[in-house]
C-alpha cells in the first residue's frame, strides 16, 4: 500500500490550479502547473513566482531566560555560524553539523527579538526538531510551528505584489525579517528565498493561507510555480539542495560553504569551535579540503545529471568526482551542474570530462552563481 | 497512422515502400514536459524492436524512445538538435524523430490505430 502523503494548507489551491502533484519529502506537492517547468522558471525571473514551501519545518527557539542571546549561545553549540551577532530583525544561513563534520541539514535562522525562528528542510525536520530538543531543551523551549503555512514569493515583481497586501515589505532589505500586518493576520516575513531572485518568504496562519495565496495570485505578475522550476532556479543560483549537494558525507569546507562560517567561530575567533565536528571542520579549513563543490558547464546541449562521473581526461578510468545536481538552465539556455571534484581539478577554468550514457563529454569548472543574484541589499 | 503502447506514432510514407516516420504522441510530449535535449541515432544504424534509439531529456529527467520494430534508420530530424522544443510544439509534425525502413511491414498490423490509441490513453 502506498504511504499516506501529508498535504499543506494550500493543497486544495494546487488542485484548483491544475498542479501536477507528486510525492516529495512525505508530502503531496505540485511539481509543475499548466505552463510547465521552463515557462514557470522564466516567469519567476521576469515577474514573480509563488511557491508553496509549507512542507518545510518552522521552529521557534525561545530562551527560558527571556534573553535571546541565551538562545543564540545555545544554538551555536549545534551550528558553526555566529548567531550571537545576528541582530534583532535579521536572518542568516546556517548548518547543523555532526560529530564527523558532516552536514545534518541546512537552515535559516532569524532573530525575532525575544526568540529565534528557524526554517529547516522538510525531509530533515523531524530529526532536526528531535536534535534541538535533545541538546537545547535545558536553555530553550523548542516549539514546532504546525499551524502556519510558508509561502515564497520570488522575482522582480515580488516587492510590489507583497507590499500591496502587507505594507512595509518594500522597506525591507535582503535577509531582514519583520512581522507585517495584513488582512490575513500577522505575516512573518523575511526578504529571502532560494532562487537567486529578490523576494520574500512569508509565514501565514494556516486557515488564511489559501486566501492570502489567492490574493497574491490575483496580482497580474504573480504565477504559481512548482518544485520543478524551484530546483532549476536554485541550481542557476548556485545554491545547494540538501540530500543532493550536501549531506552527512560532505563537510562545510568541501561543500564550499565557508562563506557561511563567520570569523568569530573560526580558529582564533571570539567563540572558536564549540559545534559538533568543530575539530575536523577547522582542521580542514586550515589544511584545505581534498575535494570541493564546484559549478560545471557542460559543452553542448546534453544535461549532466546527478550521479554523472567526472574524469580528468577523456580516456581516464578513475573518476575525479561526481555531479550532485544537474539540469538544463532555462535562463542561461544551456545545461548546468554542480558536483564535487578533487581539489587538483577544482580551479575555475579546469577542463574535465563527464561520462554521459557511456560517452565522454567536455565540461568546464566555472564560478557560481551561473546567473547573478538580484537581492536588494 | 499507427500507435504503440510506448506512445510512439508511425506514419507510413506514401512515396517510399516500407518506410515509416516515427515520433511521439501529443499525450507523451505533454507528460514529458519541456524537452531540452534530443540525442538521435546515426543514419544507417540497424535497429531491432525495443532497442533504445533516441534519448530525450526534459528539464528534469532523461527518457528513452524504443525502436517500434526491426529495420534501419534512414533519416533523422536534425532540427531537433538545435530546437528540441519542436517535439512539444508539434509532436505529430515538425517534432518527428526519425524515418526507418521497416524489415517487415506486417509488424504494424498488430499496432493500435488512432481510435484504439485514444481508448488506450
Amino acid at each position: 500500500m502506498a504511504e499516506e502523503l501529508l498535504t499543506t494548507p494550500l493543497h486544495a489551491l494546487h488542485r484548483d490550479l491544475d498542479g501536477r502533484m507528486v510525492p516529495f519529502a512525505g508530502y503531496e506537492m505540485p511539481v509543475q502547473y499548466v505552463p510547465g517547468v521552463m515557462k514557470e522558471h522564466l516567469h519567476c525571473r521576469a515577474a514573480a513566482g509563488l511557491f508553496d514551501v509549507s512542507h518545510m519545518g518552522q521552529v521557534i527557539l525561545r530562551p527560558r531566560s527571556g534573553d535571546v542571546a541565551d538562545a543564540a549561545r545555545a544554538l551555536e553549540t549545534l551550528v558553526p555560524q555566529d548567531i550571537l551577532a545576528l541582530k534583532d530583525g535579521r536572518q542568516r544561513y546556517a548548518l547543523f553539523t555532526d560529530d564527523e563534520g558532516g552536514i545534518r541539514d541546512d537552515l535559516m535562522v532569524a532573530n525575532r527579538g525575544d526568540h529565534l525562528f528557524l526554517v529547516v528542510n522538510a525531509a530533515c525536520k523531524a530529526r532536526d526538531i528531535a536534535h534541538l530538543h535533545e541538546h537545547l531543551s535545558r536553555t530553550c523551549e523548542v516549539e514546532e510551528i504546525a499551524d502556519r503555512a510558508l509561502i515564497a514569493l520570488q522575482g522582480p515583481a515580488a516587492e510590489d505584489a507583497l507590499d500591496a497586501l502587507a505594507p512595509g515589505a518594500r522597506d525591507m532589505s535582503f535577509m531582514d525579517v519583520a512581522t507585517l500586518g495584513s488582512d490575513f493576520g500577522p505575516l512573518w516575513v523575511s526578504r529571502s528565498g532560494y532562487t537567486g531572485e529578490d523576494g520574500f518568504e512569508i509565514s501565514v496562519v494556516a486557515d488564511r493561507a489559501e486566501d492570502f495565496a489567492r490574493a497574491l495570485l490575483s496580482h497580474e505578475n504573480v504565477a504559481p510555480i512548482g518544485l520543478g522550476a524551484r530546483d532549476s532556479l536554485r541550481l542557476e543560483a548556485g545554491l545547494c539542495l540538501y540530500g543532493n549537494d550536501i549531506d552527512r558525507t560532505t563537510d562545510p569546507v568541501s561543500a564550499n560553504l565557508l562563506w557561511s562560517i563567520q570569523k568569530a567561530r573560526r580558529a582564533g575567533g571570539a567563540r572558536e569551535g564549540g559545534f559538533p565536528g568543530a575539530g575536523i571542520v577547522l582542521d580542514r579549513l586550515a589544511t584545505g579540503p581534498a575535494r570541493l563543490r564546484v559549478g560545471l558547464l557542460p559543452e553542448g546541449r546534453a544535461p549532466m545529471r546527478q550521479g554523472t562521473e567526472l574524469f580528468a581526461a577523456e580516456d581516464d578510468e578513475t573518476p575525479i568526482g561526481t555531479v550532485t545536481s544537474g539540469a538544463f538552465g532555462p535562463s542561461i539556455e544551456r545545461p548546468l551542474a554542480m558536483g564535487y571534484v578533487s581539489i587538483d581539478h577544482s580551479a575555475i577554468g579546469s577542463k574535465i570530462w563527464g561520462a554521459v550514457r557511456g560517452r565522454r563529454l567536455p565540461v568546464t569548472v566555472v564560478e557560481m552563481p551561473f546567473r547573478p543574484a538580484t537581492y536588494k541589499r | 497512422m499507427k500507435f504503440t503502447e510506448e506512445h510512439e506514432w508511425l506514419r507510413p510514407e506514401d512515396d517510399e515502400e516500407n518506410v515509416v516516420t516515427v515520433g511521439i504522441t501529443e499525450h507523451a510530449a505533454e507528460q514529458l514536459g519541456d524537452l531540452v535535449f534530443v540525442e538521435l541515432p546515426e543514419e544507417g544504424t540497424t535497429i531491432a524492436r525495443e532497442d533504445e534509439v533516441v534519448v530525450i531529456e526534459s528539464v528534469k529527467a532523461a527518457s528513452d524512445i524504443m525502436a517500434p520494430c526491426d529495420g534501419e534508420i534512414i533519416e533523422v530530424n536534425t532540427a531537433l538538435e538545435e530546437n528540441p522544443s519542436l517535439v512539444n510544439e508539434d509532436p505529430l509534425g515538425a517534432g518527428w524523430f526519425f524515418k526507418m525502413r521497416v524489415a517487415d511491414m506486417s509488424d504494424l498490423d498488430a499496432m493500435m490505430d488512432e481510435a484504439a490509441y485514444k481508448k488506450f490513453i
